[in-house]
């Protein structure tokens, strides 16, 4: 009985990628451990090993072919003179013309949710988040030579989801630096730079790590301002992944929107799209504060339609209304302004008519454009992914509450992440985090 | 407990020539002088409610800073923990600055908004006043990241105390430091307690100046109650981050005449080792009688006296007729506004 090989997921949060070399042909012998075949995934070239002993019996997925699915049938193994079942048909389409896995739009983002473009900003291309970001912070670079970037494995090993991907190539090692696996010593170190004049950015590889450095973030950047009667600024830039990405349990899963945008001194900021990322990025870097910016790994190999001006950057602090809606507002920030579409997308089709605001900046809040859109919707539901307890959810219900009570048609509601860590199973993940669905039901609990 | 900077200090510091002529050790002086003066007033000033919250007086380890200053130059950014008058004025900053900041004055360096443990000037290169024990060495190894990466060939002078010496973030700026050959001094001064905890209480290693050995790092360790040891021992420390091979620690072997802060009961030592390191020890009276003998007059040293006195009368006065500051004030410098 034929053995099928199957392509692998080599990260969490990897879906397909790219099958770029063979290393066995039809008819080798393998042995389990042998590495058959490399493949490049959204964040690294990765090698595959066999796991079974056998006879390399059919090879169905040709070197190059970009686009693999996880768990498509790449080849099948078995003992000599066994002949491979009929190949099933590949689970991938090759895509001559698509130049990038990730170029492709992921379903998720539907275009039709761009009808309110960015004003004046001219031409866009598909982009993704991760480029994005990147373009941001080598535009910065090449503008200022007060601009570097540090942290775990952003230079030699082109960053560790790929963000700084040809960063040392272009600016050398005094400017992306790589730092050993020192949260709080390379924090504190790139705030006293920033102290004297520099302007970091520091990368956490996810802001579950930036717990070992928070006293340096809110006790040096956040708060040295104030107490130095406004002598000692301190221009930096904490970025990197936040909150949940897929099956990596409770301690790489949190989102710290809430616990950041708490403290004075700081400003925090978090995008959505591509546009959000390179704009709100540029903005972060040439702001004179120290700014948390907090991305999201699942976004990184997304691809949104960005402006390409090199003079494009956009405004911390204001909001963007992703859909125009009547009925009800949707606050939402990060990923979970996917969600809030989505759900605005059923409500849609159950003749309710849902605006959906994508915060980009949670501190300082744009409390205008919720207030202005509650105002005309009469009711309020905020999605995070983050916990509930004093959650950003908890500030927007009450932002609304204190400015515009009278306009309110029902109590504001909050959808938030269940109130437990973030457990591993595949199912209990899935329940943990907010669904379109569960922002449909808050909607309808409301009108 | 016995007090054992005696022997180390002896072992380690480098006393060969005198590190000072006649006028340098006379204006160190005179800078120790005004630091004990102003110290003592503070206390006065804090037991007479004008002061309040925490107040760390640096009595006793003036010939550290001090030393330090001789040894070197304009644009050398210093960094310190919540025990700081004593570092803001070697940096020549302003006296009634100071004492305002302490009173909580509009007229203090941080415009009343940051009390004793936090005062900056930018202009006189001094970054702080750090109250959170450690914090201030990731931050001056960011000070001297900030050099190498401007290339210039200017030096931090990042100081701590043996308590500090105990936290993480200060062994992963060693680490960094060390890797990136960043012009960095560390300079602990060990005071023998942190807070009521003796160092032999609080570290497996007590002789804390071979905690550089493990990165490579170079150290001495350094008799801190002598301004000349101090300032040679300085000299050696900038010349090697001047050269490009890396930071260096310094540990200098110091005391405290006073408790940790003004309401240390200081029940963890006795009475008697402080009346002897005061005695045997102390900085002031060791530099007075090396001006002795190097001929200056007991007129002199009175007039100097006198001088300071009046300088530090003067601060406080200043601290205690500026006004407090306006109430619009708490708002302003959360954020840069930006332009």
């Amino acid at each position: 009985m034929a053995t099928e090989i199957l392509m692998p997921a080599l990260s969490p949060t990897m879906t397909e990628g790219k099958l770029s070399k063979w290393l066995k042909k039809v008819g080798d012998d393998v042995k389990s451990g042998d590495v058959i075949a490399e493949i490049e995934t959204d964040k690294a070239t990765m090698e595959v090993e066999a796991v079974d002993e056998g006879k390399i019996l059919s090879i169905l997925v040709p070197e190059g072919a970009e686009g693999v699915a996880v768990n498509a049938v790449i080849a099948t193994l078995g003992v000599e003179g066994e002949t491979a079942k009929a190949a099933p048909a590949p689970a991938f389409a090759p895509k001559a013309d698509a130049p990038k896995a990730e170029a492709k739009a992921p379903a998720a983002v539907k275009t039709e949710h761009h009808e309110i473009a960015e004003p004046s900003w001219g031409e866009t291309k598909p982009t993704t988040v991760r480029e994005a970001l990147r373009e941001a912070m080598s535009l910065e670079m090449r503008a200022d030579p007060d601009v570097f970037l540090l942290g775990e494995e952003v230079a030699q090993y082109q960053g560790a989801y790929k963000i700084s991907q040809g960063m040392l190539d272009e600016f050398g090692p005094r400017r992306v630096i790589d730092t050993p696996i020192t949260e709080h010593g390379f924090t504190g170190m790139a705030v006293g730079a920033a102290m004297n004049g520099l302007k970091p950015i520091v990368e956490f590889m996810t802001f579950n790590f930036s717990m070992q450095a928070i006293d340096q973030i809110i006790n040096s950047a956040a708060k040295t301002l104030y107490m130095s009667g406004g002598q000692m600024g301190c221009p930096i830039v904490f970025r990197g992944p936040n909150g949940a990405a897929s099956r990596v349990g409770a301690q790489h899963s949190q989102c710290f929107a809430s616990w950041y945008a708490h403290c004075p001194g700081l400003k925090v900021v978090a995008p959505w799209s591509a546009a959000d990322a390179k704009g709100l990025l540029r903005a972060a870097i040439r702001d004179p504060n120290p700014v948390v910016f907090l991305e999201n790994e699942i976004l990184y190999g997304q691809t949104f339609d960005c402006p390409t001006s090199d003079d494009f950057v956009l405004p911390i602090g204001k909001a963007k209304v992703e859909r125009v809606g009547s009925d009800v507002t949707i606050v939402a920030f990060s990923i979970m302004v996917d969600v809030a579409l989505k759900a605005a997308e059923i409500l849609a089709g159950q003749g309710i008519s849902a605006e959906v605001i994508n915060l980009r900046t949670i501190r300082p809040l744009d409390i205008a454009t919720i207030v202005n859109s509650v105002k005309k919707t009469n009711r309020v539901v905020s999605v995070e992914e983050g916990w509930p307890f004093a959650g950003i959810g908890s500030e927007i219900c009450m932002t609304v509450t204190e400015h515009c009570f009278d306009w309110l048609d029902a109590p504001p509601v909050r959808v938030a992440g269940l109130d437990v860590p973030m457990p591993y199973a595949a199912n209990l993940e899935k329940l943990a985090l907010p669904q379109p669905n569960w922002v449909v039901d808050a909607v309808k609990k409301i009108i | 407990m016995a007090v054992t900077q005696d022997k180390t200090a002896k072992k380690n510091a480098k006393k060969p020539e005198p590190s000072m002529g006649k006028d340098e050790l006379l204006q160190a002086y005179g800078t120790m002088l005004l630091i004990r003066r102003f110290e003592e007033k503070a206390g006065q000033l804090y037991g007479m409610g004008l002061i309040a919250g925490f107040c760390h007086l640096y009595i006793g380890q003036e010939a550290v800073v001090v030393g330090m200053k001789h040894a070197t130059s304009e644009g050398d950014e210093v960094i310190t923990s919540y025990r700081d008058h004593g570092h803001m004025l070697a940096c020549d900053m302003d006296p009634k600055g100071v004492m305002a900041e302490l009173t909580g004055r509009s007229g203090g360096y941080s415009r009343g908004k940051g009390g004793s443990m936090h005062m900056f000037s930018r202009e006189k290169n001094f970054f702080g006043g750090h109250g959170i024990v450690g914090a201030q060495v990731s931050l001056g190894t960011g000070l001297g990241f900030s050099n190498w990466y401007r290339g210039n060939d200017r030096v931090s002078l990042t100081y701590f105390g043996d308590g500090a010496a105990n936290q993480g973030q200060v062994y992963e700026s060693f680490n960094l430091a060390s890797l990136m050959k960043l012009p960095v001094i560390f300079i602990i001064e060990n005071n023998r307690y942190s807070m009521g905890t003796s160092v032999e209480r609080a570290t497996a290693s007590h002789d804390l100046s071979q905690n550089a050995a493990p990165w490579g790092m170079a150290s001495l360790s350094v008799d801190g109650m002598d301004v000349m040891a101090v300032k040679a021992a300085g000299e050696i420390a900038v010349a090697h981050c001047r050269a490009g091979k890396g930071p260096f620690l310094l540990e200098m072997q110091t005391y405290r005449y006073r408790g940790h802060s003004m309401s240390d009961p200081a029940k963890y030592r006795t009475r008697e080792e402080v009346q002897r390191m005061r005695a045997e020890h102390d900085c002031l009276d060791a530099a007075k009688k090396l001006l002795e003998d190097m001929g200056v007059t007991e007129a002199e040293l009175k007039k100097l006296d006198d001088e300071i006195k009046a300088r530090v009368q003067d601060a406080a006065d200043f601290a205690q007729t500026s006004p407090e500051p306006d109430e619009a004030e708490i708002w302003t410098d959360v954020l840069v506004e930006s332009v």
